[in-house]
Formats: structure tokens, C-alpha cells, sequence
């Protein structure tokens, strides 16, 4: 019942906001439908820990450890954002920058986004997890290029097509993944079950999945944002409304590896190795390297953080693939605050580019004296995003790193270049943001403190300690990757 | 209809299919290109259809009927309207001279085949040697958007590996699940509303729909 409600609140929201989302009240009433959201996911997300996974509506819907804190965190998220989002948005508009039909249009695709987020992570169905994926990515195509410059349009339309053609291999990978199921299963909805795929995943044929996979993994890795097919990330992201850029960065990727990872345990257990896992940590390590490197030569503060995105999701895929407990559990800690991380930083930068009309690093100055929470906000959000205990990224990255160094050695070096390199990209970007007097065309701005304060908050509060119930999700899901 | 002329038929299909795909590679004309892709999509329909029959397959028929409401009718009256209204006649230049994409579109096909090999010996269905074609028909698609720079030629691309995609679910497997069916038939709606509303937004501020110009977004050093 709860799933239900989960799914129709954003649906609904979304319906309405069509309609009413240009008026006065309209941010309003996006907090209060994701507010609903996230209460709702809280409730699936007590179930869950009292019954187990749950199997709902024909055993379409199918929930267990690895996607119910993935849901929580996706409604979580959601909701600061829409929070953040009100007062932005209403200054975008004030400066002219969008009209009314604009706005309604980018508060009902807000909502939309949010239910195809929720959909991929609910569903059983492996083939709906495709659909749902893309429709995520048709609904945010838009708002890339909301504010119709050339740029954004460029951005938008590189959006589209290149996670248009990713997401196009993917569903070839899904259709080999059907066409082996099938043999085993017999043919129907059933055969794409992924509880049903787990269990038989064994009988399945090797030679067939292999070849999925490889597909799958270009599909959706397009989407996770990994290098060579990253190019779509860091222009999205900064043409984009800044509210976009948080939950792209902070939840649309997660959702990519998600299904990602998805696939490589049916993968895993139709070939009894760990190829597929050597493919995502090949993709990985690429990542971190080149996406580290970029971070030095960025201008444009987004671009700069969407690189950063690109390393941080490179980390939890090479996690991932390296496998083992450790590593794993790194992996899907990781995935959890460099969300709440990299969000709270968007906010902090959407602030920031507000208040001196420019989104180049340069020009903006003195962010402390200009305004503290922003300020400090940002030098704590990069502290934390580069990996500086006590916030909880130390903490994920040093299991991965220790996972890294037992098992696969020879990756070690590269992996501490990477978070070298991006350490020192980032503080010498962030340092003469943050310090230093304001500048004379600095304007003060009201600015949202909730949702920094709170995202800054559970990271750190992660970085000291893990609370018993999630260690014990994370701990059933590494059963459930192994 | 015996198996034996139903495999042949769909053997004939899979053929013309290919044969449209490049088609929609080397030609330039748009009007034409649009004519080709719709014959593309009857072929597929045409296809899907036999399947269907041969292997009792009832959901095939709704799949066949999509294709041919969407792909045939819908999408390449949508696209004709938006080249009417934006006044695009022949196309850029390709990346690639034409020659040359012609013998890197052999190569995909090639080297479809030698990946589907293992697979076509597991595979028990009459439609199984088709498979190889339906991702060349993705590769091809892939490779049109590639080495074409034109906002249209570029979705027909896209369009066409969409098809390959269809193709291969019908020809590998007797069809993917309804719910999944249409679920991508949806998803193909409405990307169809989103590149529409694309070429408007591309053609008022680039004053063209040549992507060539759309080279901002680059890292500058």
C-alpha cells in the first residue's frame, strides 16, 4: 500500500503542478508533495526493516536492503531540493531569466523526475527499470535547457542524444537478458523479474550474459556519468537551474549505478567470475584519473563539481567491481554521502552564482564575509567531498581504499592519485572563493539554511558513526552483491 | 504458412531492413530520407507481424500495430511537418564522405555477425539468423548519428536504432513483454514531443539546425 502511495504523490504532484505552477503558492506545494514523498518512503522504509524485502502487486514491485536506502535517500534528497528550489527559483524569475509557463513546467517535470527516480528503484521488473531510466532522463532533458540560451539548448541537446544512444544499447543488453531468462523461465513478464532472475541466475547462459553486460555497462555507465562517455555530465550540469544540478549529480547517477549493479549480480551468477566486475573497475580507475585531472583546468564553479561528480561515481563503480565485503560496503556508503555531499554543494554554488550573477570561479569572492552559512557551507561541503575526516566521504573512501590495497594492489596508486590530484584541484579552487573581503558587485541574498545544515549534518553525523540499522542494510546488501 | 516460407520471408525482411538502414546512412535529401525510414518501419511492422503468427504469439500483434502507427505513420508525419515549417530541403555535408561510411557500415555488419555467433547456435526460433541484423541495424544507426550533423538526420538516426532495437527483442526472442513494449512505445512518444519542441529552440537560436554550430560547451584551456 505505502509503495502505491510512494509512486501516486509525485504523480499527482506533478499532474497538479501542470496546472498550477506558476502561482504564488506553487514552490509550496512541491515541498509539501515531496515532503509527502519522503514520509511515505520513511514508512516503506520502517516495513522493510521490521519485515525483510518485500514482494508487492504480483511481484511487480520488489523491495529489499540495497533499494530501500536508495529510495529513502532519492525521496530525501528530493525534498531538501524542492526546499532549496522555492526561493531559487522565485529569484530566477524575478530577474526575468524564466516566464510563468517556464516555471510550471519546470516544478511538474520536478515532480516527474522524482517519480521515474522512485519507479526504477521500486519495480521488479528489469525491462521497467529501463523505461523508468529513460523516462528520468526525457523528463530532465527540458529543464537542462530551460533557461534557452545556446548554451543550455547545446547542453540539452548533447544530454539527449548521447544518453538517448546509451540508453539505447542498454535495452539490446536487457533484450539478451530476456532472451536468455526466457530459455530458463519460459516467456512472459515473469521472465524479467529480478527476483526471479536471481534465483535461477545460475541456469542462465554465460556466453549470453556476458555479452549483455557489456552492453548494459556502456548503456547505463553513460548514464552513471563514466568516462569515455561522460561528455553530456559537466555540460548538463552547469547550463542547467541549479536545483537540476543537485539531483542529477546527487541522485540520477546513484539511480544509473543502481541498475548497473543490478544487472552484474544476474551477470555474476551466470558466470560464476568476476569479469563483469573487472570491466567496472577498468571504467572506474579512467574515471577517477581523467576526471581528477580535468578538475584542475575547470573555470565554471559547476562544471567543476560535475567533474567531481564523474570521480566520486567513478570510486563507487571501481568499488563495486572490486567486490568483497569491505569494498562493498565502502561502495554503497559512499554512494550515500557523496549524494548528500555533492548536493548540499550545488546549493551552496547555486547561492553563490547568485549572488555575483556569474557562475565563473574568479569572479566570486569572499563568500565567508558575504554570507556565512554559503561560505562556510561550501569550504565544509569541499572538506568533506575531497574526503577530510570527520565527514562520512573519509570514512567510505578509506574502506575502499583498504579493500583496494588487499585485493587489487596494483590499483592502489592510481586510486591515491586521483583523490590526490582532486584534493588539490578542489582547495585551491574553493580557498580564494570562500576567504578574503567581498566584492564590491556582491549582492546579500535570503538564502534556504535547512537543507545545507541538514545534508551537512548526516554526513558528518555518517562520518562518526553508522547507525545499527543501516549498518545492518548495508551488511544484508553486501550479502545480496556478493 | 509453413515454417520453412516463414523463415524465408523474415530472412527476405531482415534483408530490406538492412538494406533501408543504409540507405538512411549515404542518402542526403531529407524528403528521402524520410520516405526510407517509414519503409524501414513497414518492413519491421511487416516482420513482427509474421512473427507473431508463426509463433502464436498474440502480443506480437500489438507490437506490429505500434510500429506501424508510430513509426510508419505518426513519427514520419511529424518529422515532414517540422521540415516543411522550418524550411530544410538537402542536408549539410556529412563528417565522413560517403564512400567511406558506406565501407565502415560493411565493417559493422561484420562485425554483428561475429557477435551474435555465439548466440545464433543456442537460439531454437525460426527468426534466430535475423538477430545479427537487427544490431547491425543499431550499429548503423549508431554510426548516421555519428556522421551526419543535422539536428533531423541525427534523430532519424536515433529513430532507426530504435527500430534495430525492436527488431532484435522480435527476432532473438519472440518479443519482449507487452508491459515492456509499451512501455518503450511511450517513452518513444514522448521523445518524439521533446525533439520537436528541440528543433524550434535549435532553429530560432542558431538560425539553423546544423549541430556543427553547437560548439560552446567546450574545455578551454
Amino acid at each position: 500500500m505505502v509503495l502505491l502511495v510512494l509512486l501516486i504523490v509525485p504523480l499527482a504532484a506533478s499532474l497538479a503542478l501542470a496546472f498550477i505552477g506558476d502561482r504564488k503558492f506553487a514552490p509550496e506545494v512541491n515541498i509539501l508533495g515531496s515532503a509527502a514523498t519522503f514520509a511515505a518512503s520513511i514508512r516503506l522504509a520502517l516495513q522493510v526493516y521490521e519485515q525483510g524485502p518485500i514482494l508487492a502487486g504480483d511481484n511487480f514491485f520488489f523491495v529489499d536492503a540495497f533499494s530501500v536506502y536508495l529510495t529513502v535517500l532519492t525521496a530525501f534528497v528530493s525534498m531538501t531540493t524542492s526546499i532549496f528550489s522555492r526561493r531559487y527559483m522565485r529569484r530566477e524569475r524575478e530577474h526575468g531569466t524564466i516566464g510563468s509557463r517556464r516555471i510550471r513546467f519546470y516544478h511538474a517535470m520536478f515532480q516527474l523526475f522524482i517519480f521515474a527516480m522512485l519507479l526504477c528503484l521500486l519495480t521488479n521488473n528489469v525491462g521497467i527499470l529501463w523505461i523508468s531510466m529513460e523516462l528520468a532522463t526525457l523528463s530532465t532533458v527540458l529543464l537542462v535547457s530551460l533557461y534557452r540560451t545556446p548554451a543550455a539548448i547545446e547542453a540539452a541537446w548533447k544530454y539527449f542524444i548521447l544518453c538517448g544512444v546509451g540508453i539505447a544499447l542498454a535495452l539490446f543488453g536487457t533484450v539478451l537478458l530476456y532472451f536468455a531468462a526466457e530459455k530458463v523461465l519460459g516467456a512472459g513478464g515473469a521472465a524479467l523479474h529480478w527476483t526471479n532472475l536471481a534465483k535461477v541466475s545460475n541456469q542462465l547462459e554465460p556466453t549470453i550474459l556476458s555479452l549483455a553486460f557489456v552492453f548494459l555497462m556502456v548503456g547505463y555507465g553513460t548514464k552513471v556519468g563514466l568516462v569515455p562517455i561522460h561528455n553530456w555530465l559537466p555540460d548538463a550540469h552547469s547550463e542547467g537551474p541549479t536545483p537540476i544540478s543537485a539531483v542529477l549529480s546527487g541522485l540520477l547517477l546513484n539511480i544509473a549505478l543502481y541498475a548497473l549493479v543490478r544487472c552484474k549480480v544476474l551477470v555474476d551468477g551466470a558466470t560464476g567470475t568476476n569479469h563483469s566486475g573487472h570491466i567496472m573497475m577498468g571504467f572506474g580507475i579512467i574515471s577517477i584519473i581523467v576526471a581528477s585531472f580535468s578538475l584542475l583546468r575547470q573555470k565554471d564553479i559547476k562544471r567543476l563539481f560535475a567533474y567531481s561528480s564523474i570521480e566520486h561515481m567513478g570510486i563507487a563503480t571501481f568499488a563495486f567491481g572490486l567486490g568483497g565485503p569491505v569494498a562493498t560496503f565502502g561502495a554503497l556508503l559512499h554512494m550515500l554521502v557523496h549524494s548528500l555531499t555533492k548536493s548540499s554543494i550545488f546549493f551552496t554554488v547555486g547561492h553563490a552564482s547568485q549572488m555575483h550573477r556569474t557562475q565563473e570561479m574568479a569572479k566570486i569572492k569572499g563568500l565567508i564575509r558575504g554570507n556565512p552559512l554559503v561560505g562556510w557551507g561550501l569550504a565544509l561541503g569541499v572538506m568533506a567531498i575531497v574526503g577530510m575526516p570527520p565527514f562520512g566521504v573519509f570514512t567510505s573512501e578509506f574502506l575502499i581504499l583498504t579493500a583496494t590495497i588487499k585485493d587489487a594492489p596494483w590499483f592502489a596508486p592510481f586510486l591515491l592519485l586521483g583523490l590526490g590530484v582532486s584534493f588539490a584541484a578542489l582547495f585551491r579552487r574553493a580557498q580564494p572563493m570562500v576567504s578574503g573581503e567581498r566584492p564590491p558587485y556582491q549582492h546579500r541574498l535570503k538564502v534556504a539554511h535547512l537543507p545545507v545544515i541538514l545534508h551537512m549534518l548526516v554526513v558528518l553525523v555518517l562520518g562518526l558513526y553508522i547507525p545499527k540499522f543501516l549498518a545492518e542494510w548495508f551488511q544484508t546488501a553486501v550479502g545480496l552483491l556478493k | 504458412m509453413n515454417m520453412q516460407l516463414a523463415s524465408q520471408v523474415n530472412s527476405l525482411l531482415a534483408a530490406l531492413i538492412l538494406l533501408t538502414a543504409f540507405g538512411l546512412v549515404v542518402q542526403r535529401r531529407m524528403n528521402a530520407l524520410l520516405h526510407l525510414f517509414a519503409w524501414q518501419g513497414f518492413f519491421l511492422a511487416v516482420s513482427t507481424a509474421i512473427v507473431g503468427y508463426v509463433g502464436g504469439v498474440r502480443d506480437l500483434y500489438i507490437s506490429s500495430v505500434l510500429t506501424l502507427s508510430m513509426k510508419v505513420i505518426l513519427l514520419p508525419y511529424i518529422l515532414h511537418k517540422l521540415i516543411v515549417k522550418l524550411r530544410i530541403h538537402k542536408e549539410v555535408e556529412t563528417v565522413v564522405n560517403i564512400p567511406t561510411t558506406m565501407l565502415m557500415g560493411i565493417v559493422l555488419v561484420i562485425f554483428s555477425y561475429h557477435l551474435t555467433a555465439p548466440i545464433r547456435e543456442l537460439s531454437t526460433l525460426v527468426t534466430r539468423s535475423t538477430l545479427a541484423v537487427a544490431l547491425a541495424t543499431v550499429m548503423l544507426g549508431f554510426l548516421m548519428m555519428i556522421t551526419r550533423k543535422h539536428a533531423v538526420t541525427q534523430i532519424i538516426g536515433f529513430l532507426a536504432m530504435e527500430n534495430g532495437l525492436l527488431f532484435a527483442a522480435t527476432s532473438a526472442t519472440y518479443g519482449m513483454p507487452l508491459v515492456v513494449e509499451l512501455g518503450v512505445a511511450l517513452d518513444l512518444l514522448i521523445a518524439a514531443f521533446i525533439f520537436g519542441m528541440f528543433f524550434f529552440h535549435i532553429s530560432t537560436t542558431f538560425d539553423s539546425l546544423d549541430v556543427d554550430q553547437m560548439a560552446r560547451l567546450k574545455e578551454e584551456d
